[in-house]
């Protein structure tokens, strides 16, 4: 008998033996790292105001985390990164401006509310940054739609191009200048403003396969066809598909917020499905519903819906292995 | 060379692929000091033992008849002393009746053994009994006896046969060994497989395209013959009898059906040389050609060995650990079994024995499942992995048939690319295990329905 043999323990487990290096620190990490160009372009816009407020929500986001897996006795996840993405995604969806006590109950609500009662990571049916954001505005109605103008010393506050549009019509707005909507020089909340930084962030997520691109796409591609037929039909009374591609929170929200794998249906054509119904819902609620902004109620809606879409998905799945 | 090249579709990853006995060629394994032989090295009945101890007996003799028609006879590898007949250590995990032989060193084939002959020169019931009488089984790992594959319902018509040359899985390549150094046997196993029916089959080699010198040599012992040699994409589970036979034909098992009904045999490489061996040179199946490997083991090797060699002698023979190990895994890193013991033997299925440390295993834990969907994304079955264990971890049995648990062939695309780390192919095997049980429970309560009255 081999000597070797026997001062060799072996372990009995199940297959595969081999794993593949991906974990969920892995994939929320990179989704932080693809935020902070947003998060850059933020402080650059509204001076470090922003920056505090972005580290507020992310650390009592990670705190309430905390909090919650000690009372509950759980093990701890507060660092894994997906509290700390609730922060940041929480943080862009802010003005600039909101005070530092409000921050924290939305933080509150995302983490404790919307995540942690309904069981923590995984388990959690709304988006917690998404919840937090409509708490917030329905709550600080006023706090929540002054949005600091950009690269100013003063603290002058005003309404988002959405807002002007919503209030007073397209005509308010005067000449637009695209570029500047695109480089995030406008009204608005911290990650609304640059779609370029967001663009930077969601190559970065797409080239580490931690997003496809058939939710952002299909959500993107609905709300500028379904605009873009109002603004064909009657250009005075609707705004240009470009101003709502580029304004409000439908880029963060195509590519952050209905990307976030817990709360969006599991396979390709749910999420394309899922997709055109965030899109939809976002034209619909911009052009005709009472709040300037879509985007959060669409996904949250499209949120609630993804049980039955993966429901669709497994049944037309199995349906087509059946026997001829 | 240009080969016509094809994949199956859906799903499907690309796991490291560690072939590390790629240049290695076959060895011969010297005879060890006690083979240990069980007696079920295949799926059916186990072979009942004709031999008592202390016979003496020749290589190749019968010592276990088939039980049945799914079953398959099992030979002595060598000839020698039959020392115990008893339970021992099996590769599946448990124990199960085995023949302990004694070599005696001189290697005697037992008489009218070992003849070769022309195959073409038999009908197809001989080359059918050869085969069974040889106790060949599917020697890719599942031991499904070969005279029952080939021996398809009459309903049936068998109008493809393929080679399954993908070896897809990590580690192991003693079946591109085989085709690179016995290519004319294995071709030659494929065409009496082909020969068995009627009309004459379309032939097909399915070989990934990592394996470039094995689509080379077989393509060299394949030409002038009606032979398609088909390059497939380095993908795992490209060897899955369900994936091979999409990619390589372009139809798709439904549920319930068996490749058969889609007019198609599927063997593998180590079969069809076993095939060879057994019809033209009258070899029963004694030794096989096996993979050790392991970033463990001292010298990595492809050896022929005979069937009952224990691993601890086959590792005596490699040099032994570098390093201490963890997990002795039988079969490749995908698919294979992990093993409590350094004692099992080699059998008919064994066609990797890998050697690998494996610590990391213990700091994974599992995390909720975070919807990603890569499960999903590389299941070749297209199925929900995700959903399968929700509901065999709520213990949903009633729902699960209905999930399409029979469907997963457990190729561990899922638990591989999970980043939850959770155990996906466990909890399906359970569930599957649980469905099994609850189908015999409402079997025995139909039958004891059924015999009341007469009572």
């Amino acid at each position: 008998m081999n000597a070797e043999s026997e001062l060799v323990q072996l372990t009995v487990s199940y297959p595969p033996y081999t794993r593949s290096h991906e974990s969920i620190e892995r994939i929320m990490y990179t989704v932080l790292i693809a935020l902070l160009p947003a998060v850059g372009t933020s402080v650059y816009f509204f001076g470090p105001r922003a920056l505090w407020l972005t580290l507020v929500t992310t650390a009592s986001c990670i705190g309430f985390e905390f909090l919650s897996n000690k009372l509950r006795k759980r093990d701890l996840t507060c660092f894994d990164g997906s509290a700390a993405i609730t922060g940041v995604l929480l943080a862009l969806n802010l003005p600039s401006n909101l005070p530092y006590w409000m921050a924290v109950v939305g933080a509150l609500v995302a983490i404790i509310i919307s995540k942690e009662l309904f069981g923590g990571l995984g388990y959690n049916i709304f988006n917690p940054a998404l919840v937090a954001r409509v708490f917030l505005l329905i709550s600080f109605p006023s706090q929540m739609t002054s949005w600091p103008q950009p690269l100013s010393v003063d603290v002058v506050t005003g309404a988002s191009p959405l807002g002007i549009i919503k209030s007073d019509g397209v005509a308010a707005l005067g000449t637009i200048d695209f570029w500047a909507l695109f480089a995030g020089n406008m009204r608005g909340s911290l990650g609304e403003t640059s779609a370029l930084a967001i663009l930077l962030g969601a190559a970065l997520l797409w080239s580490r396969n931690c997003i496809s691109l058939r939710i952002p796409l299909s959500f993107i591609g609905t709300t500028v066809a379904f605009t873009w037929i109002f603004y064909l039909i009657d250009p005075s009374v609707y705004a240009p598909p470009l101003l709502h591609l580029l304004s409000g929170g439908l880029m963060l929200g195509a590519f952050f917020m209905a990307t976030d794998m817990v709360t969006s249906p599991l396979a390709a054509r749910g999420q394309i499905v899922f997709g055109i119904g965030c899109g939809l819902l976002t034209a619909l609620i911009r052009l005709f519903g009472g709040y300037p902004e879509g985007v959060s109620f669409a996904i949250l809606i499209m949120n609630a819906v993804v049980p039955l879409i993966d429901r669709w998905d497994l049944r037309s799945r199995s349906r087509y292995r059946e026997a001829a | 060379m240009a080969f016509k090249k094809s994949t199956f579709k859906m799903g499907g990853i690309h796991p490291p692929d560690n072939k590390l006995t790629r240049d290695a060629p076959l060895e011969v394994m010297p005879l060890p000091a006690l083979l240990v032989v069980p007696l079920n090295q295949h799926i059916g009945k186990p072979a009942k033992a004709v031999v008592s101890v202390g016979d003496q007996v020749k290589r190749g003799q019968l010592i276990g008849t088939a039980d049945g028609f799914v079953s398959a006879n099992v030979h002595a590898p060598t000839s020698g002393k039959i020392k115990l007949i008893g339970r021992a250590v099996h590769p599946s995990g448990q124990y199960a009746e085995a023949i302990t032989i004694e070599p005696d060193g001189a290697d005697e084939w037992e008489a009218g053994l070992n003849q070769v002959c022309n195959w073409r020169d038999l009908s197809c019931e001989e080359i059918r009994k050869r085969i069974q009488d040889a106790g060949v089984v599917g020697m890719g790992g599942a031991g499904f006896p070969t005279h029952v594959k080939l021996s398809p319902p009459s309903n049936k018509k068998i109008d493809t046969v393929i080679l399954n040359g993908a070896e897809c899985e990590p580690f192991l390549t003693s079946d591109y060994r085989l085709m690179l150094e016995k290519s004319e046997e294995v071709v030659r196993g494929l065409e009496i497989v082909a020969s068995l029916f009627n009309p004459t089959p379309r032939v097909i080699v399915g070989i990934e395209a990592n394996k470039k010198n094995a689509l080379k040599s077989i393509g060299k012992a394949a030409l002038h013959k009606q032979i398609e040699l088909v390059e497939l994409d380095t993908k795992y589970p490209q060897g899955g009898e369900k994936q091979l036979i999409t990619a390589l034909t372009g139809r798709v098992i439904a549920d319930g059906q068996l490749p058969f009904d889609v007019g198609c045999l599927v063997q593998n490489v180590a079969t069809c040389f076993a095939i060879d061996e057994s019809v033209s040179k009258l070899r029963p199946l004694t030794e096989r050609a096996t993979t050790f490997s392991g970033f463990e083991l001292k010298n990595r090797k492809n050896l022929w060995v005979r069937l009952g060699t224990r691993i601890v002698d086959v590792m005596e023979f490699c040099g032994g650990l570098t390093r201490k190990i963890n997990q002795l895994i039988v079969g490749g890193p995908m698919m294979g079994r992990a093993q409590f013991s350094f004692d099992i033997p080699v059998t008919k299925t064994t066609s990797g024995v890998l050697f690998i440390d494996n610590t990391e295993l213990d700091s994974f834990k599992d995390r909720p499942c975070i919807r990603c969907g890569r499960c999903v994304e590389v299941c070749p079955q297209g199925e929900l992995p995700w959903l399968l264990v929700d509901k065999a971890m709520r213990q949903h049995a009633d729902q699960l048939p209905s999930y399409g648990y029979s469907r997963c062939m457990e190729c561990g695309s899922c638990s591989f690319v999970c980043p939850a780390k959770r155990e996906i192919v466990h909890w399906i095997k359970y569930a599957k295990a649980v469905n099994a049980r609850i189908a015999a429970r409402e079997k025995a309560k139909m039958e004891t329905v059924g015999k009341e009255p007469k009572a």
